[in-house]
């Protein structure tokens, strides 16, 4: 089979964000950069589908060239070719406009399965991997816990969790899965891993090599505009409750949260 | 033109799920600043009686897409049908739930309709005739305040769970029950819902809850869960874990809460043992009160708590639960 994995490189999630200035973006100076968790997921059951049926793994991802480095990661824990999109004009584009770019970057390509994160981790949009299904014109499965291939190859059964209970749902192949905490256990990239990475395919392409116009991408052609970041609201300072004794605290605690706060 | 504002109600297994009172709530806020009416749209089998509950909190119209193939939610008969509705009636903003299906659902249609989208927004406005919405990103590390370029209409957003207050229910409320026109070609419903597993302990979600109690690393294990569960299910709450928690395996990865789990606010959230590593204090930074329990009075926990408690958890949850018992029954 072969396997597309979808990678977003993102701002380690012990990253203190600050806001530029102009409030236009974050500061991206200092930032250790790493694939987005939900992605690793992706990555790493593209890779147990592999190694049970047999094909290839194809990372494709969009962004400057620093995200070369996660593209090698993903190399390294076994998949085997890579695909950037590293094209300025796209710096700041939307959500529509990555999915764009990406089912672009796919689209003359042999695959019988897609993954990604059910979000990324930053922007929190979870638009991407829905988008791209719907510009290739296949079925996509979201935030996916489980993952079951039918014999035959034809088909997809998944398990995905919604609030208070649990949905399976099947579609035919070719079908993009995203990918939830709970799929399965990430490996890390072993040493002969790291070693066969530096030789395998990874190649860099622009919005025109993929027959775009740069010319629509971009912060100028966001349909969702952003006009201003901010810190999240301050809270008021909190009381320290004090006492003598576990059932003073406990008391004191009890009357502020009835009477002051009034939630129970 | 473009012209007022739907709301995408949801059902699920014929009952109206609470985030479409607190939408059209906010749809009808919305609403009446553009001085235009809210449409309320139900998808749905054999679903017709439930109109009045949902318009009774502000819509104007009703359209109900009633047909078998709607009954559950699969995301190729939901986005075919709306955006057929959503062409129709051009209305000026789309709202829907951050719910797990309305997120997925937002997702994919607003490709299909070419739109911007705004994720799981704590907060709308009006401006200069326009929506404009405030959107936790890094899971609450920072607010970006979003609005929509010219030609991107409808003006679409999703609305977080438990945020938007809910308006007093009108039920002598006056509106108009529309009958859906659409085509649904059953060769393009590729995706379908096989079955339904329901969560063992009927638990309300994290995302959902009034009240979350959670454990982190201080628990000391997964047996120790039991003293917050006792003391959530007093309150009506819900438990919750941290990553610390949950990556040690004394928990399900359902109930971890921040950065990489839910992202929740709760009117109270109680935090036990749990010293407030900045990935967890993304994800519950918009909980109304919180309560942090934890022996070390240096942990990060208290800078965003309302309540401290700078005490052994093990000793505080017992004789709390025991304190709003003996409140309850007083």
């Amino acid at each position: 089979m072969n396997i597309i994995v979808f990678l977003k490189q993102v701002p380690d999630t012990e990253t203190q964000i600050r806001i530029t200035e102009d409030k236009s973006s974050i500061v991206k100076d200092d930032i250790k950069w790493i694939i987005n968790p939900y992605d690793e997921f992706a990555i790493e059951e593209a890779l147990r589908i592999k190694e049970k049926f047999g094909g290839e793994v194809t990372i494709v991802s969009a962004g400057p060239k620093r995200v070369v480095e996660s593209i090698r990661t993903a190399l390294a824990m076994g998949a085997d070719k890579g695909i950037l999109i590293n094209d300025p004009a796209l710096d700041d584009s939307d959500s529509l406009a990555y999915a764009k770019v990406l089912s672009q970057a796919v689209k003359d390509l042999s695959y019988d399965i897609l993954f990604t994160g059910q979000r990324g981790i930053d922007d929190d949009n979870g638009i991407v991997g829905a988008a791209i299904a719907e510009f290739l014109g296949i079925p996509h499965l979201a935030v996916v816990t489980k993952v079951e291939i039918s014999e035959d190859q034809k088909k997809v059964k998944v398990h995905r969790p919604v609030e208070g209970q649990t949905w399976v749902m099947e579609a035919p192949l070719p079908a993009l899965i995203t990918a939830q905490k709970g799929l399965n256990e990430p490996r890390y990239a072993s040493l002969p891993g790291i070693m066969k990475a530096k030789k395998k395919p990874l190649e860099e392409k622009t919005l025109q090599d993929l027959g775009l116009d740069a010319s629509e991408f971009g912060k100028d052609k966001r349909k969702l505009k952003v006009v201003e970041l901010n810190p999240p609201p301050e809270r008021k300072p909190g009381k320290i409750i004090d006492g003598e004794t576990p059932e003073e605290k406990a008391e004191k605690l009890v009357k502020l949260l009835h009477e002051e706060a009034k939630v129970i | 033109m473009a012209k007022g504002v739907m709301t995408i109600a949801e059902q699920r297994d014929n009952d109206i799920r609470k985030i479409t009172y607190e939408i059209v709530s906010e749809g009808r806020r919305l609403a009446d600043k553009l001085g235009q009416e809210q449409v309320t749209v139900l998808l749905g089998a054999n679903i017709k009686d439930k109109v009045g509950q949902i318009a009774q909190y502000g819509s104007d119209k009703v359209i109900v897409a009633d047909d078998p193939r709607l009954e559950k939610y699969t995301p190729d008969a939901y986005v075919e049908v709306i955006s057929q509705i959503v062409k129709q009636y051009e209305p000026q903003i789309l709202l829907l739930g951050a719910s797990a299906q309305g997120k997925d659902l937002s997702a994919r249609l607003s490709a299909r309709l070419n739109v911007g989208m705004a994720q799981d927004c704590t907060r709308f406005d009006i401006k200069d005739g326009n929506l404009v919405a405030i959107r936790p990103i890094y899971a609450g590390k920072a607010y970006a305040t979003v609005t929509y370029s010219g030609e991107s209409l409808p003006q679409m957003a999703t609305a977080r769970p438990n945020v938007m207050s809910m308006n007093e229910p009108d039920s002598g409320r006056q509106f108009e029950i529309i009958d859906a026109e659409f085509n649904l070609d059953d060769s393009i419903l590729k995706t379908q819902m096989v079955d339904v597993i329901k969560d063992e302990k009927a638990k309300i979600d994290l995302t959902e809850a009034d009240k979350i109690v959670s454990g982190g690393r201080g628990m000391k294990g997964p047996e120790n869960f039991k003293i917050l569960e006792e003391l959530a299910d007093l309150i009506g709450g819900t438990v919750g874990a941290s990553r610390a928690a949950v990556d040690a395996g004394w928990r399900p990865h359902s109930d971890q809460v921040g950065q990489t789990g839910k992202v929740v606010s709760p009117n109270l959230y109680i935090a036990c043992g749990i010293s407030g590593a900045i990935q967890h204090l993304a994800g519950m930074g918009t909980s109304k009160i919180i309560v942090a329990i934890n022996k070390d009075p240096d942990a990060p926990i208290f800078k965003k708590a309302d309540y401290g408690v700078v005490d052994d958890l093990f000793k505080i949850v017992p004789v709390l639960t025991k304190e709003i018992k003996k409140m309850l029954e007083s």
